[in-house]
């Protein structure tokens, strides 16, 4: 049961948390300020917060650099590649293991999931050299490929959980129902699997939108997706911190939104179910 | 038409043998119920005959054609779930619809029947809710009016009250209850409650560790009682069991006197022991009666006003042609 | 209800991400095993098969490899201890009663939905830089000396960056084992006269202590490959170089295959012992 609170006490939590979730959020805000200023008053001292002149000519001086619409494109094939190539090898594994389960399922759950653990530098030479040797290093196909393989175990994992909540009575019921398999899953599996499905694919895009190892190591120009676009964008002088600043807005902008979404789903998809 | 019949049917996990060979017949019409301790093996017996599990050995027929290797959609029977088993992303329509959709019905013939079973239900004002947006008793209806409109040879239910509150579960006895007296169609029904055997059944089947303990009418099993497992479960309170001296005078192991076959007397009663908790129920009085030479209390029913309180000593009188003679071996002994 | 049938088409079913991660991980891993062993430097169109433990030897003998082991340590340490403790304290209050909690939610998960490379430049711009960033306005707000972090506190710096990072994750994760304390076992406690202090410590604690260690296990399993941070804002510089850095350095920058190789299985094992203890957690989870 809750307890009546007095207001009192909800005020004073309230603006703490709200304190404290300001200035968690500070820096992105302030990225999201500093991308519609001048370059000027992006480096003005004293910093102006919220009263320049709002101007959007960053995001289009952005969008005019030569590369900018490239790394975004690849940014998407790529994100939404992998993801979609991994949920298609991953919805019968899932189906499989979550309706059939053998003695040996939880072994080759776990050990999917170590595949997970291995650090990308203890197959990194191999990788490159592979990737030499068949002629895709900068390919938007080898990092599908391999953002596929390193979220593989998340997206069977996730899709794991989500296929075992379905009741096997459900199921049943279809089949006393006189449902054969083409319509079980039709009209009965597909539809109660769907959003789970659609959580998975929401949250793996977000994974592999920000992979910042294997993006910027196997791309240099045209296969660059975001990540290594703004990796370019070390160069320390003030003079471009709007830009920068509208660059990065534009990278994290659709994937902070689809994050408010998943929130619930990315508990359980990076914690392997472990936390409830 | 739904008779049932289970010639050496047996089912093994693996190495376990849940279901050791059994032969069973269920005639048309008739309402049987499987009854039993939980992990007896009543539900993987029900299950056999839907289909939803293999047998390992033995035949079943359905109205004398054999169904052992049939799909469960091919048997014709109908089941209604424990945990009603509703489809959460159709409305009530379209699940009690699902099986004549299946089964490629015509349209109209379909919305006769739902409209026939939802009145009969009482669900027509919900026929557009999701199950999600249902009670558990409406839940429950929706389950069986998608087990009606098949018009099945049977209909199984699987522990279909479990789930529901007190009140609840006796008004959907009823109604099921109802229910077969109308269709006159066989149901086999499986339950852990012997309240829900005796009140709704034709036949009750006992099981054990997958073995059949007695099959008979509840009267059947409530006067002769084939063992002490079957007096035990089948009756309430439970029969009461003695053994010892007393047992041994009646030329038994073991003999059993329910407690409405007790008689309180004012005094030189065959048990004399002291009033332990008492259960007043207004009708009835269910006294706990603590007897020195023995370990377990005796339950005994008396009248609804008793003047006997916590501590009090009471004489007790069992009904000479009401006790039931076991031998070593816990059988009947006529 | 399985049947010899279904499952036979279930390991159909199966095989296929089976083969691919198997290959995954087998192939390349083989690879760099085999590399581990050889002295291979294209550069110097050095190749010899076969050198016994030579690079396992100056890979781990060298001062690098154990000033990056000391980083390393140092750079997970403590970020794990930042983002537990701020992630236990926010998860506490997260869950207290107050007015637009989605919204402060929101505004605390953001982090970590931005991308590496990008908290990076922010980070490293727009507040770290000595002459236009935001904490030299501030250190001078105060009248203080502007600090050039990434060059005086590189490490400290990148802590800051990555826990930004992090915190969310850790709070998100602890508040939802904060949620699924039942408010019963609190209420018991408190009519049992436990002060809200002893209340934390010997019920809600314990409650959290399985979500901490797995967000414990995580974020170390996601902290040992920490690239991008490091790539964008010192590029291993100034005491930043972290293993995995160190491998990537060796192999990709100094084009010594062979001894950025044996450095990659040495991290390969340091992350296999994290994992074990990882996968027994989620094992028992998926018992029940």
């Amino acid at each position: 049961m809750a307890r009546a609170i007095t207001t009192q006490k909800k005020i004073m939590w309230t603006v703490l948390s709200w304190g404290i979730g300001l200035l968690i959020f500070f820096p992105i805000m302030w990225t999201f300020l500093t991308s519609f200023k001048t370059e000027a008053a992006a480096i003005s001292d004293p910093p102006v917060w919220f009263f320049f002149d709002w101007t959007l000519e960053n995001y289009s001086a952005v969008l005019e650099r030569s590369n900018y619409p490239l790394a975004l494109m690849n940014s998407i094939v790529i994100a939404l590649g992998s993801t979609l190539l991994g949920i298609i090898i991953a919805v019968p594994a899932a189906w499989a293991m979550a309706f059939v389960p053998g003695k040996r399922t939880k072994d080759v759950l776990l050990w999917m999931l170590s595949t997970k653990m291995l650090p990308a530098v203890g197959v990194l030479y191999p990788l490159v050299l592979i990737a030499k040797y068949f002629g895709v290093m900068d390919s938007r196909i080898l990092l599908v490929v391999i953002l596929m393989l390193i979220n593989l175990p998340i997206i069977v994992w996730m899709l794991y959980t989500y296929f075992r909540e379905i009741p096997g009575e459900i199921l049943e019921a279809a089949r006393m129902d006189g449902a054969n398999l083409k319509n079980e899953i039709i009209y009965v599996l597909t539809p109660m699997a769907l959003p789970g499905i659609a959580s998975t694919i929401l949250l793996n895009i977000i994974l592999a939108w920000n992979e910042a190892f294997w993006t910027i190591i196997l791309t240099t120009v045209n296969a660059a997706p975001l990540t290594k676009f703004i990796a370019s964008f070390s160069a320390p002088e003030g003079l471009f911190y709007a830009k920068l600043s509208a660059a990065s807005i534009m990278a994290i902008a659709p994937i902070l939104i689809m994050g408010w979404f998943s929130q619930k789903q990315l508990v359980r998809g990076l914690t392997f179910g472990a936390v409830k | 038409m739904g008779r049932i019949t289970l010639d050496k049917v047996q089912k093994k996990f693996g190495e376990v043998e849940v279901i050791p060979p059994l032969d069973l017949t269920i005639e048309d019409g008739e309402f049987v119920v499987f009854v039993g301790p939980s992990g007896c093996g009543k539900s993987t017996l029900l299950r056999l005959i839907a289909g939803l599990e293999d047998v390992t050995s033995g035949e079943i027929r359905i109205d004398g054609s054999p169904a052992t290797n049939l799909p469960p959609a091919k048997r014709g029977l109908a089941m209604v779930f424990q945990s009603y088993a509703l489809y959460p992303h159709m409305s009530v329509r379209k699940n009690i619809a699902f099986p004549m959709k299946m089964a490629g019905m015509d349209q109209a013939e379909q919305e006769r029947r739902i409209a026939k079973a939802a009145e009969a239900l009482n669900l027509t004002d919900y026929l557009d809710r999701r199950p999600g947006q249902l009670s558990g008793g409406q839940r429950q209806r929706v389950a069986i009016g998608r087990a009606i409109v098949r018009e099945p040879a049977a209909f199984l239910f699987d522990e279909p009250l479990s789930n529901l509150d007190a009140a609840l579960r006796v008004g959907m006895r009823m109604e099921i209850s109802e229910l077969h007296a109308k269709l006159q169609t066989t149901m086999v029904y499986v339950t852990h409650d012997q309240v829900e055997a005796m009140t709704m059944a034709d036949k009750i089947v006992v099981l054990r560790a997958g073995h059949i303990e007695q099959v008979g009418s509840p009267l059947e099993l409530y006067h002769s009682p084939r063992n002490t497992f079957v007096a035990s479960f089948i009756g309430s309170p439970k029969m009461n069991l003695l053994t010892g001296d007393i047992a041994r005078s009646h030329d038994a192991t073991t003999i059993g006197i329910r407690p409405e076959h007790l008689d309180v007397v004012e005094s030189e009663g065959t048990f004399v022991g002291r009033v332990g908790v008492s259960e007043h129920l207004g009708s009835d009085t269910f006294f706990h009666v603590h007897i020195p030479q023995m370990e377990e209390p005796m339950t005994v029913r008396a009248g609804g006003e008793v003047g006997l309180r916590h501590g009090d000593t009471i004489h007790l009188h069992p009904q000479a042609d009401k006790i039931h003679r076991f031998d070593d071996r816990g059988l009947r002994v006529a | 209800m399985a049947t010899e049938h279904s499952r036979s088409s279930a390991r159909l079913m199966i095989a296929p991400a089976v083969f691919v991660l198997l290959v995954w991980m087998l192939v390349p891993l083989i690879m760099t095993l085999y590399f581990s062993f050889a002295d291979y430097r294209p550069l110097r169109a050095t190749f010899e098969t076969w050198i016994g433990f030579d690079n396992y030897a100056s890979f781990l003998t060298s001062s690098s490899f154990l000033s990056s082991i000391g980083t390393t340590l140092w750079m997970v340490g403590s970020i794990l201890l930042i983002t537990i403790l701020g992630g236990v304290l926010l998860a506490l209050l997260l869950d207290r009663p107050m007015f637009g909690q989605g919204i402060v939610r929101i505004l605390v998960i953001a982090p970590f939905f931005v991308m590496p490379t990008v908290s990076a430049l922010v980070w490293k711009n727009m507040f770290f830089n000595v002459d236009n960033g935001l904490f030299s306005y501030l250190f001078k707000f105060f009248g203080a000396q502007p600090f050039d972090f990434l060059s005086q506190l590189p490490l400290f710096s990148i802590v800051i960056i990555v826990a930004w990072q992090w915190l969310p994750f850790a709070t998100l994760i602890l508040l939802t084992a904060v949620q699924s304390l039942s408010s019963e076992q609190l209420e018991a406690a408190e009519m049992d006269g436990a002060p809200a202090l002893s209340r934390f410590w010997h019920i809600i604690l314990p409650h959290l202590s399985r979500a901490i260690t797995v967000v414990i296990l995580i974020q170390t399993i996601f902290l040992l490959s920490i690239f991008a941070e490091i790539f964008v804002t010192t590029n291993g510089a100034f005491g930043t170089r972290t293993l995995t850095y160190l491998v990537y350095q060796r192999v990709l920058e100094s084009q010594n295959i062979g001894l950025g190789s044996a450095g990659g299985i040495i991290a390969v094992i340091l992350a296999n012992i994290v994992a074990i203890f990882l996968m027994r957690i989620v094992g028992k989870n998926l018992d029940n």
